[in-house]
């Protein structure tokens, strides 16, 4: 359902992804791990059209979306969380996930100037779709407050919130664990099941190793920009290759 | 909770029919006033003012080089109508239009800079402008001017005195306002800030940021000149040095004095800084130094501006009194 | 003058300027690469150095050369004062508010100068004699030969300034990354401090090379300050060869451009070279491309 093939990508004399391939059933949770500067964050960047890769395909349901822009690629439903956090801060976390649902109406700027009919009723559904997400990851009491205010962990979930409300078939997330406490972690897991529950496939670069181990179906490793393995989360445990270069650094 | 965006929606409606109604009123204290020919200008830099703000306040793009598009509405209409025999308002028309073309077409290259690159581009733009408004005399009369530009009329109303053309610009102006603040309540409005706060997020979430910044720019040079094509009609001469590089720094400092992304910002910032020179003759010689303090005083110290300090020291009172309300009780 | 000797004439002009332009270019390199702004206020320290050197000349009578360093170091020092005033008491460092920043000091200097010298034009006397050469029939003033071998001169001491000293490594650590410099120990501050000194010094030397054969006052900083910023562009930010040849490029297409086409579009046509650059390669003429984090 979605694939990566031979992906490679060069930056100046460094070689960031080296032939990088594999791919993800429909519905599950995939994880990718691998130290730091493994070219995850990188990958990532890629399949979500913000760089350009110097080699390589990715596939999404059958389509060939290798450079793609990432606005094409929201509406073809990949969407992504980012891991330095990227909310809009000077806006209110309602509205932040009314961005989220930017695709899903379409006045323009003429109507929108002018407020014409169509686009209140639009704007109408907007705000109540928005205020669902809400709930959904469990901000709700929240969705007056500025993003830029909003504690690191909810910042997280808003992100999810967010990425949720374009309704995707495949979300990435980028370390969604990191700098959440143990309690806001278990709520974390909870939560990826849920949107694995709605049929969404989850792709997942995550630290956090008994996160990973706990809902990811398969496992991909990525070292120095190669993939190490690919498998279950026992298998990739059992990994010689793997312990050595990852596990065993612990 | 829809029920308190409802409220605030009506707020924002009942705020702006206040103002338009004190700007439509104003004139009944002034009449024959010398102030009232300070208020047309007022109202024609609040125009410019809100369209630099719909680019460089909603969606942060910077612009140096805005005076350009001001620039180009008043010589076109001023150009047509004295030269051919175009209809002032027609002029009026094809001046904004030819803006927005202008800004469409250089907007795709141009709003792919970002930063201080976006701001060299444009200031660049500006300049190269400048020097077309000067050199081209056979067309512009260079830098000595163009005069004789006609008047607007409507009917038997000939808008060439103060009070006539305070109406003209404020009902234009107060209806872009109007529009402008629509824009920003929109989805339109959101995805623009969310350019501005995140351009990779946003891009991410499906917002087609190149069209969308493109579409900004346009709509704003098409203000621009509309306030150009004011400009020349109600002054009746126009020379290049009205849209030269200092003006746009003091549209800049109109709406970053005002507070970006604000629209009764703008109306702030143009009125004081049209205010100031008229009224304080220091302020005359001193004024570019004047502008420079201004915008690094406020970007470091107030960077929501005038109305953002506003606001917040409104929220401070409007707390006080309801908490001495409640004790009263 | 024959069209040989007239082709020869705007070479040599174009060259001149083009050398000026580099050194603003390099200004611009310095503090960008040390901190990631790019300081529109860098057009008034080439102002600032030509207008100083005037005024201590004709208010303190000292020789030249005396007033010429003084005129430097009275240029560096604002540059410090607005690193330490403006730019290192900043709290949010938005991109938007760096620019509008630099503007703003960018104009209050241009506006300082305006009420401190008015607004006349003055000439600064050339360094040597005022006789000028002939070479293939066209002239070169002494003071020509002056910028070349200065701009030769500061080439030669940035380069090795940045390639050999200490300091001046340490700065280029912090450039390619500020956090990792900060932990060998850089002080991260005072590089950047030093960049502004450093590029406020090339620039105002930049201004006082010229003013003897353009003449100066307190709104030339806009003109120089762009040409030097596209000198830079087209070298791709570089305080290195690449400024240089943009630079020189700059100025010879400007000269030729002005002498064949027309002379009242000369400015028209450095603005329009830099918006091509921008347009078609905004990582310069001479640099692969670079993939911006996200
Ligand atoms: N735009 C870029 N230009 C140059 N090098 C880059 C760029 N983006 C990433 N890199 C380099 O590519 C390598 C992989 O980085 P990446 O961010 O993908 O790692 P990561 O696996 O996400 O690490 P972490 O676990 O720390 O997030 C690093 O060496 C990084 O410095
Ligand atoms: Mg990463």
């Amino acid at each position: 359902m979605f694939k990566v093939e031979g992906i490679t990508q060069i930056f100046g004399g460094l070689t960031a992804l080296e032939d990088v391939s594999f791919s993800v059933a429909p519905r599950s949770i995939t994880g990718i791990i691998g130290p730091n500067g493994a070219g995850k964050t990188t990958l990532f960047n890629i399949v979500t059209g913000l760089y350009t890769q110097t080699k390589g395909q990715v596939y999404l349901g059958g389509k060939n979306i290798s450079f793609f822009e990432p606005e094409i690629l929201a509406r073809l439903g990949l969407v992504r969380t980012f891991q330095n956090v990227e909310l809009f801060g000077q806006m209110s976390v309602l509205e932040n996930v009314m961005v989220g649902l930017h695709t899903k109406s379409k006045s323009g700027i003429f109507s929108c100037a002018f407020k014409l009919p169509g686009q209140i009723k639009e704007e109408k559904i907007v705000r109540i779709k928005a205020q669902q997400w809400l709930e959904f990851t469990g901000l709700a009491d929240s969705a007056d407050v500025a993003a830029c205010n909003l504690p690191f962990g909810k910042g997280r979930l808003l992100e999810i919130s967010r990425a949720m409300a374009v309704e995707p078939q495949i979300i990435l997330m980028d370390e969604p664990a990191a700098g959440l406490n143990s309690r806001e972690t278990a709520g974390l897991a909870e939560l990826i099941r849920k949107i694995q529950a709605l049929g969404t496939t989850i792709i997942l670069v995550e630290h956090d190793m008994e996160l990973v181990m706990d809902v990811c179906e398969s496992i991909v490793v990525l070292n120095l920009g190669k993939k190490l393995a690919h498998g279950t989360p026992r298998e990739i445990q059992e990994n010689k290759a793997v312990i050595a270069a990852y596990l065993g650094e612990d | 909770m829809l029920c308190k965006i409802m409220m605030k929606e009506k707020r924002q409606i009942l705020i702006f029919a206040l103002f338009a109604l004190i700007i439509l009123l104003v004139p009944l204290f002034l009449k024959g006033n010398y102030f009232l020919n300070v208020l047309v200008f007022i109202g024609i830099n609040t125009l410019l003012a809100v369209a630099l703000n719909l680019l460089l306040g909603y969606a942060g793009q910077i612009s140096l080089g805005h005076a350009a598009f001001f620039g180009l509405g008043a010589y076109v209409s001023g150009i047509l109508t004295t030269r051919f025999p175009v209809d002032p308002w027609l002029s009026l028309l094809i001046a904004a239009a030819c803006a927005a073309t202008l800004a469409f077409v250089i907007g795709f290259p141009i709003l792919k800079l970002k930063g201080h690159y976006l701001a060299m581009a444009t200031l660049g733009f500006g300049i190269i402008m400048y020097i077309f408004f000067n050199e081209t005399v056979d067309w512009t009369g260079g830098p000595s001017g163009l005069s004789g530009i006609p008047n607007l009329r409507l009917g038997p109303v000939i808008f060439d005195n103060d009070l006539n053309n305070y109406y003209l610009v404020w009902i234009i102006t107060l209806g872009v306002m109007l529009l402008s603040i629509n824009l920003s309540q929109s989805r339109i409005g959101r995805a623009l800030r969310a350019i501005n706060d995140s351009e990779v997020a946003a891009r991410v979430m499906g917002v087609n940021a190149r069209i969308l910044k493109v579409q900004i720019f346009t709509v704003s040079a098409f203000v621009s000149a509309i306030a150009g094509s004011l400009y020349a009609h109600t002054m009746t001469f126009i020379s290049p040095t009205s849209f030269g590089f200092n003006f746009s720094v003091e549209l800049l400092t109109m709406i970053i004095i005002g507070g970006l992304g604000s629209i009764y910002g703008s109306f702030l910032g143009a009125a004081i800084l049209t205010m100031l020179p008229e009224f304080l003759r220091v302020f005359r010689d001193f004024d570019i130094v004047i502008y420079g303090l201004m915008l690094i005083l406020i970007t470091m110290f107030m960077p929501s501006g005038l109305i953002g300090g506003l606001e917040a020291l409104f929220k401070i009172i409007a707390g006080k009194i309801k908490w001495s309300a409640a004790r009263n009780v | 003058m024959d069209n040989s000797s007239q082709l020869v004439q705007y070479v040599l002009s174009g060259l001149s300027n083009g050398a000026i332009y580099a050194l603003i270019g390099f200004g611009f390199a310095i503090i960008h690469n040390a901190t990631g702004i790019l300081n529109f206020a860098q057009g008034e320290f080439v102002m600032l150095g030509g207008m100083f050197t005037i005024f201590i000349l004709s208010f303190l009578n000292l020789p030249l050369a005396a007033a010429i360093v003084l005129a430097i170091i009275l240029s560096t020092l604002v540059g410090i004062l607005f690193e330490r005033l403006a730019i290192r008491p900043l709290k949010n460092i938005k991109p938007l508010s760096l620019v509008i920043i630099t503007i703003g000091a960018s104009i209050f200097i241009r506006g300082a100068a305006m009420l401190i010298w008015g607004k006349d034009t003055h000439a600064l006397p050339a360094f040597s004699s005022n006789n000028p050469l002939y070479v293939y029939g066209a002239t070169i003033m002494p003071q020509h030969l002056w910028i070349f071998g200065i701009t030769l001169l500061i080439i030669i001491v940035n380069k090795l300034f940045f390639s050999y000293s200490i300091l001046g490594k340490a700065m280029r650590a912090c450039a390619y990354n500020a956090h990792a410099a900060s932990l060998v120990g850089i002080d991260v501050k005072i590089m950047v401090l030093l960049s502004f000194a450093v590029s406020a010094a090339i620039g105002s030397m930049a201004g006082i090379i010229i003013a003897p054969l353009t003449m100066t006052s307190y709104d030339v900083g806009i003109m120089l300050g762009i040409k030097g910023f596209c000198a830079v562009i087209i070298g791709g930010m570089s305080s290195g060869l690449g400024t240089v040849l943009g630079g020189l490029l700059l100025g010879l297409l400007e000269s030729l451009g002005a002498g064949y086409i027309s002379a009242s579009y000369k400015d028209a046509i450095a603005f329009i070279i830099l918006l091509l650059i921008l347009f078609i390669r905004p990582e310069g003429l001479f640099k692969q491309k670079e993939t911006q984090r996200v």
